[in-house]
């Protein structure tokens, strides 16, 4: 099979600091297929380049969106990213297909525990259910949203923690590239992580 | 000028010129290229110099005071309190150790006096300055634990020939005054308590006058900001400091050496480095195509056994010495080894000695000679001895070299940043940094600028920062950023081309004032060019829209995207330019040019390119629009 171009869309205001995320960043396969795309270190002013992302964007079939979760959304320069990138007519809009059936998906990172995010939490939601604006937006794009890859409790987390998460991202993005993707199967579950999971096994 | 003179003068060169490139060439060190010259130039081999290789010797040793004096700037004094431990305990074992051992084995071996032995056991005890330090500076080593190790012995030598020479009339059975040529100092004739205040009295004037005389005359001279004057004071410096030290009896490259430490600490090190550097490198280089020249092959040749095997058990004694002194200072193998083998040989000191005992009648002429021919052996041997140890015994007791780096008297100055020109704009760079924890090295040419910036803390330096040796000395060989922020933008453009041409690796940030200094800059190849009018310019720009009635965040948005769309522009221009005929830029060109950029702006679509959030554009396409799933 012909293999899967990812674009990972990196936004992290304060990288430097994240254990979390550095372990997940760094174990990302160094592949011709997959593309890191740092925004926070290309757009320290938030002028972001349009036409250029629009091109990246044409060039992958799997995006991501990687960031934190910060106030159950995303950092700010996500959603300048989604309000200048996704142009009417281009995106969407009755002209706009450029984005037509790509697979999107988000991998963010909380500090709370997995299980604040219910009803009965301390959050109130679940992450699925904090997370529909992007699916939404994905939807009107023409997109195909999968559940997110979640890393839940980074606050109390150890350095084998980190380095396991970091890991299991490695072999999962690994395995996006090199692998068809059964999107029907994938949706029976709420986070892409669980899904891997019966991979894995 | 006497023509014999110019003679003299391309033979040296020229034995110097073909010969130090071909060792180059061969991996070898240059110290062996000037020796092997000399060896051919000398008597024995081409014979275009004669016995005059001694007499050149004795001039170039100047060099090594040179050598010092540079070794002082880099050492402040605050470091050189921390190494006396090494300076004491190192150099004394090192000299007392050999001298013992040298003087039993000669004395059992051989049947010379004990004056003699003692006195050729002392001569042979001490190494040769130039020869290490040379050594260590080629091959980068002078900031590792070896290099400061080997550097603490050598000073304390250096120390201890003063003792030395005042000891050996002592041996002499004749009377010093009759021989005229001994060493006469202007207060030998004073009781020695006075003597010693004398001296403190010296130091301590060095001490004062470095700093209270001689930083604020070179103040005065970098203000006539003619560059020969201040090579002229450096050198009137050394000079002056060692004649003094000469005077009171002491060795003129401790004076020397001292001298720099008092300077390590003024602005003007850097360009003082510069100065003396290439004097020293020349005389060095003399100094050691004299060692070569004077070596008495005739000697050799009718004594070589004698020759041949106490060079070698000289060496092997100061080796052992050597080894077992840097290992009861705890350090590792492979430092051992390289400290053991790099002070191995005898030095120019000896050939000092040795003259003198002659005179005293303390060691025969012959034997004198033989000696002064073990000695030159010896210093030849070192670049071979260092050559095995680095091909062959140094890959089997590998210790990586970032273990010695650790090394707590390892003293690293090399700051990652250097700024060029800290004038407004370089010090606002500079400070920016600096709120980061960031260290950048400053050259500046105002020293008055230099007095203040001193004052607030910065690390600053006076220099010409288009000169190589100072680029070097700054330490653009291990900088990751250079900021070349100078006011005259001519002078600027000169710096960068030289770093380029002998730092490629290292990353440029340059000012440019305007758009043909840009144009200049672009011509360089130099990449990251900041128009100090640009953005500036547009900042103003974009306050003027806001009075206009724009928001403020859509006139920013117009002037970010203004900068990007002019830098473009600016580049396409730069090579547009050199496509009209090469006539020099006029004030016709200049407008042209103008009327250029403006065309492209009113043609650019910069508020077109795009339109988020833009709800008019979506009205729009509102007609043909179907599915609004939109804000």
């Amino acid at each position: 099979m012909p293999k899967n171009k990812i674009l990972i869309l990196f936004s992290h205001p304060l990288f430097e600091k994240s254990h979390a995320n550095k372990a997940l960043v760094e174990n990302i396969p160094d592949s011709e297929n997959i593309t890191f795309h740092d925004l926070y270190e290309h757009y320290p002013d938030f002028d972001i380049d349009v036409k250029f992302e629009q091109d990246l964007l044409s060039r992958h079939d799997i995006i991501i969106w990687h960031h934190p979760m910060y106030w159950y959304s995303c950092p700010p320069l996500m959603k300048q990213w989604i309000d200048m990138v996704l142009e009417h007519n281009w995106a969407y809009g009755k002209k706009g297909k450029a984005l037509q059936d790509k697979i999107i998906f988000q991998v963010i990172t909380t500090g709370g525990d997995k299980e604040n995010y219910c009803e009965t939490g301390s959050d109130r939601y679940s992450i699925l259910e904090l997370l529909e604006p992007f699916n939404q937006t994905a939807k009107v794009c023409n997109m195909i949203y999968l559940p997110p890859f979640v890393v839940h409790g980074t606050h109390n987390m150890t350095d084998e923690d980190y380095e396991k998460n970091g890991l299991i991202y490695g072999y999962f993005l690994d395995y996006l590239e090199n692998h068809d993707i059964d999107t029907d199967e994938i949706l029976q579950h709420h986070y892409l992580n669980e899904w891997f999971a019966t991979i894995l096994t | 000028m006497d023509t014999n003179f110019l003679l003299q003068a391309i033979i040296y060169l020229t034995a110097a010129v073909i010969c130090v490139p071909i060792a180059k060439k061969l991996g070898l060190s240059s110290i062996l290229g000037y020796l092997l010259a000399g060896i051919i130039i000398g008597p024995f081999v081409l014979g275009f110099i004669g016995q005059e290789g001694q007499d050149i010797m004795h001039f170039a040793e100047f060099g090594v005071v040179m050598m010092l004096f540079l070794i002082g700037l880099e050492l402040e004094p605050s470091k050189f309190w921390k190494m006396r431990k090494f300076i004491l305990g190192m150099g004394s074992m090192q000299l007392i150790g050999t001298t013992i051992i040298l003087f039993l084995g000669c004395l059992f071996f051989m049947d010379w006096r004990w004056e003699t032995t003692l006195a050729i056991s002392l001569a042979l005890a001490l190494s040769s300055t130039a020869i290490v330090l040379q050594t260590l500076k080629e091959k980068g080593l002078s900031n590792t634990s070896v290099g400061r190790s080997s550097f603490a012995v050598l000073l304390f030598q250096d120390i201890a020939v003063i003792p030395i020479l005042a000891f050996l009339p002592l041996l002499s059975t004749v009377n010093l005054e009759a021989t005229n040529d001994a060493p006469q100092s202007l207060i030998t004739g004073h009781a020695s308590w006075l003597q010693t205040v004398i001296v403190i009295g010296i130091i301590s004037t060095i001490y004062f006058a470095g700093r209270f005389l001689f930083v604020p005359l070179l103040h005065i001279i970098a203000k006539t900001r003619l560059q020969e004057l201040f090579t002229a004071s450096a050198l009137l410096l050394v000079v002056g400091v060692s004649y003094m030290m000469q005077l009171i009896g002491l060795s003129p490259a401790l004076g020397a050496f001292m001298a720099g430490v008092v300077l390590a600490n003024s602005e003007f090190r850097h360009e003082l480095e510069g100065d003396i550097a290439p004097f020293k490198g020349l005389l060095l280089g003399l100094f050691f195509l004299g060692v070569g020249a004077s070596i008495n092959f005739q000697l050799i040749i009718d004594n070589p056994l004698f020759i041949f095997a106490f060079g070698a058990i000289l060496t092997l004694v100061k080796f052992i010495v050597l080894f077992f002194t840097s290992r009861y200072y705890k350090k590792k193998l492979d430092q051992n080894l390289l400290f053991a083998f790099g002070l191995s040989q005898a030095g120019e000191f000896g050939f000092v000695i040795m003259s003198f005992c002659m005179q005293l009648n303390i060691v025969p002429s012959i034997l004198a000679n033989q000696i002064m021919a073990v000695i030159a052996m010896s210093m030849v041997a070192t670049p071979f001895l260092l050559l095995i140890n680095e091909r062959i015994i140094y890959p089997n007791t590998r210790i990586q070299e970032k273990e010695i780096k650790k090394d707590n008297d390892y003293i690293d100055e090399d700051n990652p940043v250097i700024i060029a020109g800290f004038g407004h704009f370089g010090s606002t760079v500079g400070r920016l940094l600096r709120a980061n924890q960031i260290k950048s090295t400053i050259l500046d040419y105002d020293s008055d600028r230099i007095d203040l910036l001193r004052k607030m803390g910065f690390k600053v330096y006076y220099g010409d920062a288009t000169r190589l040796e100072l680029l070097k000395a700054a330490g653009c060989e291990n900088a990751k950023v250079f900021i070349a922020a100078i006011d005259n933008p001519t002078v600027n453009l000169q710096v960068i081309e030289t770093l380029k041409k002998h730092f490629p690796n290292l990353k440029i940030l340059t000012r440019a004032r305007n758009r043909n200094d840009a144009y200049e800059l672009i011509d360089h190849k130099v990449e990251h060019i900041y128009r100090e009018t640009l953005y500036s310019a547009v900042n103003m720009g974009v306050d003027a829209l806001v009075e206009l009635g724009l928001r403020k965040y859509t006139a920013t948005r117009q002037g970010q995207q203004f900068i990007k769309y002019d830098e473009i522009t600016t580049r396409k221009l730069a090579e547009k330019r050199h496509d009209k005929m090469a006539y020099m830029i006029t004030i016709k060109e200049e407008i042209e040019l103008q009327e250029q950029l403006l065309k492209s702006d009113i043609y650019s679509q910069i508020a077109a390119t795009n339109h988020s959030w833009d709800s008019q554009h979506l009205k729009n396409n509102l007609a043909d629009l179907s599915d609004s799933s939109e804000l």
